[in-house]
């Protein structure tokens, strides 16, 4: 089930997370930028950070589309944008949220629970015919929970798409990274 | 002493602390409030006749001063109107701030009378734009807005101020450079090029045989001429000047081939496919420039200077990628490449090169048919008599078709800012608007514009602007019943197989409808009569002129690469067709 797989392993997948002023149209510039350059977009999760001028937005944009190296640059130039951190999935703590409703007749419902808890998932609602479940984790686990509940049969799904960190060194976090201020270049 | 203003004398305050001399506009509904206090602004404001006028007119002062253009329009359809200059502007990084009203902030999103989501539109063709919600925000927005559009690649901001926030209080403040610079923290252009890297093309300047220095729009912007020609002059490399650098390096000197690209001399185009380093200076490796990218200057190496990190790579990989102001780096280079010279270090050889050129320019001068006794008159046989009698440091402007064409390659660029012109969209109707913001930016200078029958009737109507404003500019009208330069492509690439490029001949009267616009009207229709007309254009000073030159229908711009090319495949002119294997 590979084929499903929407970022997993591919290399046409990378990660960045985008740190850009809290100000309306902010997402509406990025998401402009991607389209009229012709970029795509595999997955966009944006929410405010601890700090309440700045939001975070985490693409995961498709190279197959163009080269990083020229999205990163063109994505730089808008004004909002404050910083742009390249997560390499190898040093990067990923994290990603699925719903799943799935059928389950009574006889499968204790599997479908079983199943859930071995993923260390949750069991959101149930119902006569069908259970919604949820888990969160990185994205292949996620993708291997899906390939697990297709016998099942898949109701609906929703994910939120990749929210991620870099991997905490051993040495002292750096303040440095959690200053938004003196863009690279 | 806290001082309470309303939105609007707000704006126009903060237009005077930024120094705005003039701007461009015209009033309507939502942007009302702003036009009152400028009753007693010492700001000129240029009443437009459409607000295409006052965007092109903006591009135009901000082309020959180096300072941002401003034009001021109301919402909806005069905001719509302002689109194609600001994507102009975008596209050849001119400074320009826009002001446009929009309806007050309880009626956005509601489809309300003249509404357009403005900041939606211009998103994509301005390098930056902002709504602005509270009347308290309006001079730091304006700082701002000046700010981006100024500062690293310069570009086109927009302010879209609701009407409500143009009539509500504020507390009067200026903010300080700190302030805005705080305020933007995503925006810290890189103008001082990296010290390795500069060192890294020193080298490679140094050791190259056959060098070009490829000289973009950028140079200009940076204010670098003067670095630019010491630079030449020091290592001995012959220049190119693309469309948006004309004027960059002049045409008089020894080292300059002219404009590269699908219209540029064949020594120019010639001499880049040739190199073996390319020096782009401020220039974007556009495709009208580059032909076919494969087969770009395949044996060169590339060393890229410019402002914005992103024209780095975008086309083609550089070897030394340099981030800066190219003045700034240029002078770095210098001194880099005067320590190696002092160190004992030697520059290669660039003689046979430089004569191997200097060939090229002998066997492929521009060239064109006269005309036969009694023919049309020819356009380039027009430019050279407007070149020839245009007053020293005359400002030339031109539409968009074969006659910019002609304009840039039959004139002689010997300063920079001489230029104007619309490259990167290209817009028709460009040359009028820019000519009268181009005078009013430097009234001391000629302004002629350069059109085409066809670009004239998109925007001539800016001549009742300029005879009422007393801007006395110049249009040339290269007149060839045609959308002449869609009308070769069709005669070359379509079997000549005509389509929708007629003009017709007889209609309008250009000079009844200049008369009518308060300009002299002038028609030559015979080359004997030319001299005489441009003599008596350049002796009209109190009003515009406007010479209706019947040119030829047929003629072609030559050399030509055609679309899609390789710049090898370089169509030259019949004449010379016999000397090609010359260029190999
Ligand atoms: C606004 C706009 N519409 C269409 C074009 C496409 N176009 C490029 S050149 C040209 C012909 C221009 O005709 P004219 O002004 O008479 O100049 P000529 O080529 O005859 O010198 C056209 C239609 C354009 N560049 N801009
Ligand atoms: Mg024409």
């Amino acid at each position: 089930m590979s084929g499903n797989n929407p970022y997993g392993q591919d290399s046409q997948h990378h990660v960045l997370s985008v740190l850009v002023q809290n100000r309306p149209g902010v997402l509406a510039r990025v998401s402009a930028l991607f389209a009229r350059r012709g970029y795509n977009i595999f997955s966009l999760a944006v929410a405010p950070t601890e700090h309440a001028d700045y939001s975070r937005i985490t693409i995961v944009v498709d190279l197959a589309s163009a080269p990083l190296e020229q999205m990163t640059k063109q994505l730089f130039k808008l004004i909002d944008v404050v910083r742009i951190s390249e997560l390499d999935p190898r040093h990067s703590v990923e994290r990603e949220l699925i719903m799943v409703t799935v059928k389950a007749t009574a006889e499968q419902r204790g599997q479908i629970v079983e199943l859930t808890n071995i993923f260390e998932g949750k069991i959101l609602s149930v119902g006569v015919d069908a259970i919604t479940v949820s888990l969160d984790g990185s994205p292949s686990n996620i993708d291997d929970f899906m390939v697990a509940l297709n016998q099942y049969g898949i109701v609906e799904s929703q994910r939120t798409g990749l929210v991620a960190l870099p991997k905490l060194d051993r040495a002292a976090t750096a303040s440095a990274a959690k200053s938004p201020k003196g863009k690279a270049s | 002493m806290k001082e309470t203003l309303t939105g609007a004398q707000a704006l126009i305050r903060a237009l005077e602390h930024e120094n705005v001399e003039v701007m461009f506009g015209l009033p309507g509904g939502c942007i009302l409030p702003a036009y009152d206090p400028l009753i007693e602004s010492k700001i000129r404001h240029i009443l437009v006749r459409h607000e295409q006028g006052a965007g092109h007119m903006a591009e135009g002062y901000a082309h020959v001063t180096g300072r941002p253009g401003v034009a001021m329009v109301t919402s909806g359809p005069a905001a719509t109107n302002l689109v194609t200059p600001l994507c102009d502007a975008y596209m050849d990084s001119i400074p320009m701030v826009g002001i446009t009203g929009q309806v007050p902030t309880a009626a956005i999103g509601t489809d309300a009378f003249q509404e357009c989501d403005t900041v939606g539109i211009t998103r994509s063709i301005t390098k930056h734009n902002e709504l602005v919600m509270s009347a308290q925000d309006l001079p730091m927005v304006v700082r701002q807005a000046f700010h981006i559009a100024t500062t690293g690649r310069p570009g086109p901001t927009l302010i879209d101020i609701p009407k409500d926030v143009l009539q509500n209080e504020m507390t009067w403040y200026w903010p300080s450079d700190d302030e805005v610079l705080d305020s933007l923290p995503g925006y810290r252009p890189n103008v001082k090029g990296h010290t390795k890297m500069i060192k890294e093309a020193a080298r490679l300047i140094l050791a190259a045989r056959q060098p070009i220095l490829y000289v973009g729009g950028g140079v200009l912007k940076a204010r670098a001429a003067a670095a630019l020609r010491e630079l030449a002059e020091l290592t001995q490399i012959p220049v190119v000047t693309t469309l948006m650098a004309r004027g960059a390096f002049p045409d008089s000197h020894p080292l300059c081939l002219g404009m590269p690209g699908m219209h540029g001399t064949a020594t120019a185009v010639t001499a880049m496919q040739k190199s073996d380093l390319l020096i782009a200076l401020g220039s974007r490796f556009d495709d009208r420039v580059t032909g076919k990218v494969s087969a770009f200057a395949p044996d060169a190496k590339i060393i890229h200077v410019d402002i914005d990190p992103a024209e780095q790579g975008k086309v083609r990989r550089p070897d030394v990628p340099i981030v800066g102001d190219c003045r700034l780096v240029i002078e770095e280079m210098l001194k880099a490449i005067k320590e190696m010279l002092q160190s004992g270090e030697k520059q290669a050889d660039v003689g046979p090169w430089r004569s191997r050129v200097s060939g090229w320019r002998e066997q492929f001068p521009l060239a064109y048919d006269q005309s036969e006794p009694g023919a049309a008159l020819k356009p380039q046989f027009c430019l050279e008599k407007l070149r020839d009698g245009a007053p020293e440091g005359t400002i030339v402007v031109s539409g968009v078709g074969q006659h910019q064409m002609w304009t840039s390659q039959y004139w002689n660029f010997e300063e920079p800012y001489t230029w104007v012109n619309s490259g990167g969209l290209g817009t028709m109707g460009f040359a009028v608007p820019a000519a009268i913001g181009a005078k009013v930016g430097r009234p001391d200078k000629t302004v002629w514009a350069v059109d085409g029958d066809g670009c004239f009737q998109m925007t001539a109507q800016e001549l009742v602007t300029a005879s009422l404003e007393r801007i006395p500019v110049k249009i040339g009208i290269l007149n060839n019943s045609y959308l002449g330069m869609v009308r070769q492509w069709q005669e070359m690439f379509y079997d000549e197989r005509y389509s929708e490029v007629n003009l017709s001949g007889t209609l309008p009267d250009f000079v009844k409808w200049a008369e009518s616009m308060g300009c002299v009207g002038i028609r030559v229709e015979d080359p004997q009569e030319a001299e005489s007309a441009i003599d008596k254009a350049n002796s009209i000073n109190d009003r515009p002129v406007v010479v209706d030159f019947r040119v030829a229908e047929d003629e072609k711009v030559f050399p030509m690469v055609p679309a899609g090319k390789s710049n090898d495949d370089i169509l030259l002119h019949h004449s010379q067709d016999s000397r090609r294997e010359f260029l190999k």
